[in-house]
């Protein structure tokens, strides 16, 4: 469970592919089938934004990925938990790759951010027990 | 010498079959006997009997799609086709210098290798039992070389092992079976395994490791001429005055061990990955093209399906131009085959029941990035004498692919420089913009060949859940949900059955959507001649 942070990394490229680069910082990566980023914002960002987007807007292609943006379903925090520990449709779950707290932290995050203000706050307990 | 006896009467009945029935009867009869079993493919599909005019319309041009159409056009049926993209094949796929992508969040790469280079984002290697995709091919007459797996002079790499430098797997390799091996015969010797392994097989035991693992006269592995014929030399043998090797000497059974690199030794024994293994001359897209060449203008490409609709006499689709969403067109027929994949398929609106419906919804999909990365010069070959195969690292990127064609040439070459499939890395990859996967995946490679520093020049990356076309890379079946699920997803549905790789046993593999195309269809028309 350790984690590779790339610092210096900016430097060391620019020189390779151009300034495009230059705005790459430093990031987390996982080492195993686990994440281990811990703080909601790095779990959305490392994680959730592969499909459902920079802004939380979500993507249409042949198929969507929904807009967690201003999203009532998010009101009800069992269903954003639910959702992540176990997947749904073509949805991964991520119960096997992230812990109580994690699921947690990005539940919260998610639920205070992109247009979504729930103030009642997730705990790791409450996901331990939608598992 | 039981077992002799038994494998001669079964040979002695084999060839009374063989004598008598000929020699189509005598594979039957080995099949069933428990030889040649490595495929389910029974050879080309004969379908037999009347469909007297039905038509069957069948969405996606996917192997599976393509497949089924093909079979089904010449057993007599109207076969027309829908595809989302503007071309066949789906992740039968394959980018070159001029191709562009744009992927889900509207990021567009244009892809910049110079002609004649590619990478296949998606399925990028046949192994040899595949039979079916590899009769697909003759038929098609698309042309194969191999593909290398298993290269013993390419890399296993543990960043914080060995100072971060990069092994040969063919020193790990030796060295491990070397150590082992030594250990086995010193347990062996100290009379330990006595209970296991008789006295006389013992002896055999001790003589087979000897020779397996490189040991000296007493059974241990150290360095000496004898070992270095498997790992390698320290100096290579050489003629004239300077001609004799020196003897390179051996990683510590400790170190191969806390290093892990031996978990990447798996790669060469599986048997999805036994030599020998292909890959289409030119690019895997070449097997999509050779359907799509057959087939001719009965695929209608650019088309989104939003509705499947049936009733007791025809199937309805409905779907849109991709260009002119506004524009709703149906297309009818008597059956449909649906080789949509089910991320996709769980959102359409659909007619069939309930059972199947909660199969389509039970299968999440895989998450997968590779990246292609060109440089200046094929240093790979040049510096590192490396020729085809994959180097495995425990960075990131977790693989270091090299081109199985052109080799030896001087010039630019391209590299697989990352190939991520599930776990924590292929959603961080994933969740990158395009280009810093790429600047990512040359910053780790960097590790294994420094030479990426001075050589990199351009390279498109494609993470599988930002393709349009998939969300995803592949149906991820938990054993649970196989159990439950798997059964009704291959049902007929009224007039509907679906295929792909998703309805197979063999996940994520082109083998697999053919074996379900042809296992689908086979159904549909015993049920449509009987009808």
């Amino acid at each position: 469970m350790t984690r590779v942070r790339t610092m210096g990394f900016a430097a060391s490229l620019a020189l390779v592919a151009g300034a495009a680069l230059a705005q790459n910082g430093p990031r987390t990566f996982s080492s195993g089938y686990r994440f281990v980023e811990m703080s909601g914002e790095e779990l959305y960002h490392n994680v959730c934004r592969g499909c459902h987007m920079m802004d939380a807007q979500g993507a249409s292609g042949a198929g969507s990925y929904p807009s967690l943006a201003a999203n009532r379903n998010l009101e009800a925090a069992g269903y954003p938990i639910t959702m992540v520990v176990r997947g749904r449709r073509g949805m991964p779950p991520f119960g096997d790759m992230m812990n109580d707290a994690q699921i947690a932290a990005v539940v919260n995050y998610l639920r205070t951010h992109f247009g979504n203000s729930y103030s009642d706050v997730v705990t790791a307990q409450d996901v331990r027990d939608a598992r | 010498m039981q077992d002799e006896a038994a494998v001669l009467r079964r040979r002695d009945l084999l060839s009374l079959i063989g004598a008598m029935a000929g020699s189509a009867a005598m594979y039957h009869a080995m099949t069933s006997l428990g030889f040649a079993s490595e495929s389910r493919y029974q050879g080309p599909l004969k379908l037999e009997g009347d469909p007297k005019g039905a038509s069957v319309l069948i969405l996606g041009a996917g192997l599976a799609g393509m497949t089924a159409a093909l079979e089904l056009r010449k057993a007599g049926y109207q076969v027309k086709l829908l595809e989302f993209n503007s071309r066949p094949g789906g992740r039968n796929w394959t980018l070159r210098g001029g191709d562009s992508f744009t992927e889900l969040g509207g990021a567009t790469q244009t892809c910049e290798f110079e002609p004649g280079l590619y990478i296949n984002p998606g399925p990028w290697r046949i192994p040899y039992h595949h039979r079916a995709l590899l009769d697909y091919c003759r038929r098609l007459n698309v042309a194969l070389e191999p593909f290398i797996q298993l290269n013993h002079n390419a890399f296993l790499h543990a960043s914080r092992a060995f100072d971060g430098a990069p092994q040969r797997i063919r020193a790990v390799k030796a060295d491990f079976q070397g150590q082992v091996s030594e250990l086995l015969a010193k347990a062996t010797k100290q009379g330990k395994l006595d209970e296991a392994v008789t006295k006389e097989d013992q002896e055999i035991l001790l003589q087979a490791l000897r020779s397996w693992g490189a040991l000296d006269r007493d059974y241990s592995y150290n360095a000496n001429l004898h070992s270095s014929e498997y790992r390698g030399y320290a100096t290579a043998p050489g003629g004239g005055l300077t001609a004799m090797p020196v003897p390179s000497e051996p990683i510590g059974l400790s170190d191969i061990l806390k290093s892990s690199l031996w978990r990447y030794l798996q790669n060469f024994a599986n048997y999805n990955f036994q030599t020998t293994m292909f890959q289409p001359v030119g690019g895997m897209d070449m097997i999509g093209k050779a359907f799509a060449k057959e087939l001719g203008d009965i695929i209608r490409y650019n088309a989104r399906v939003t509705k499947i609709q049936q009733n007791d006499h025809a199937v309805t689709v409905t779907y849109v131009d991709t260009a002119k969403p506004a524009i709703v067109q149906t297309a009818t027929a008597h059956w449909c085959v649906c080789t949509i994949p089910l991320s996709i398929l769980s959102q359409v609106e659909l007619d069939v029941s309930a059972p199947m419906r909660s199969a389509i919804e039970a299968v999440p999909y895989a998450g997968s990035v590779k990246i292609g990365l060109q440089f200046k010069r094929r240093f790979w070959e040049e510096d590192d004498a490396i020729y085809g195969g994959i180097s495995y690292t425990d960075l990131p990127i977790r693989q270091i692919a090299y081109p199985n064609t052109g080799y030896n040439r001087s010039g630019r070459g391209v590299l697989l420089g990352a190939y991520l499939f599930d776990g924590a890395n292929s959603y961080e990859f994933t969740a990158m913009p395009p280009q810093e996967r790429v600047a990512r995946a040359v910053e780790f490679g960097a590790a294994l060949h420094p030479q990426y520093t001075d050589e990199f020049e351009n390279g498109i990356a494609v993470a599988w859940h930002r393709v349009p076309f998939t969300l995803g890379c592949s149906g991820d079946w938990s054993e649970d949900a196989r159990k439950q699920h798997y059964a009704n997803l291959c049902q007929i549905d009224g007039r509907i059955v679906l295929a792909g790789e998703h309805a197979s046993a063999l996940p994520a593999w082109q083998e697999g959507a053919i074996l379900s195309a042809l296992d689908a269809i086979t159904r549909l028309h015993e049920r449509v001649v009987k009808t």
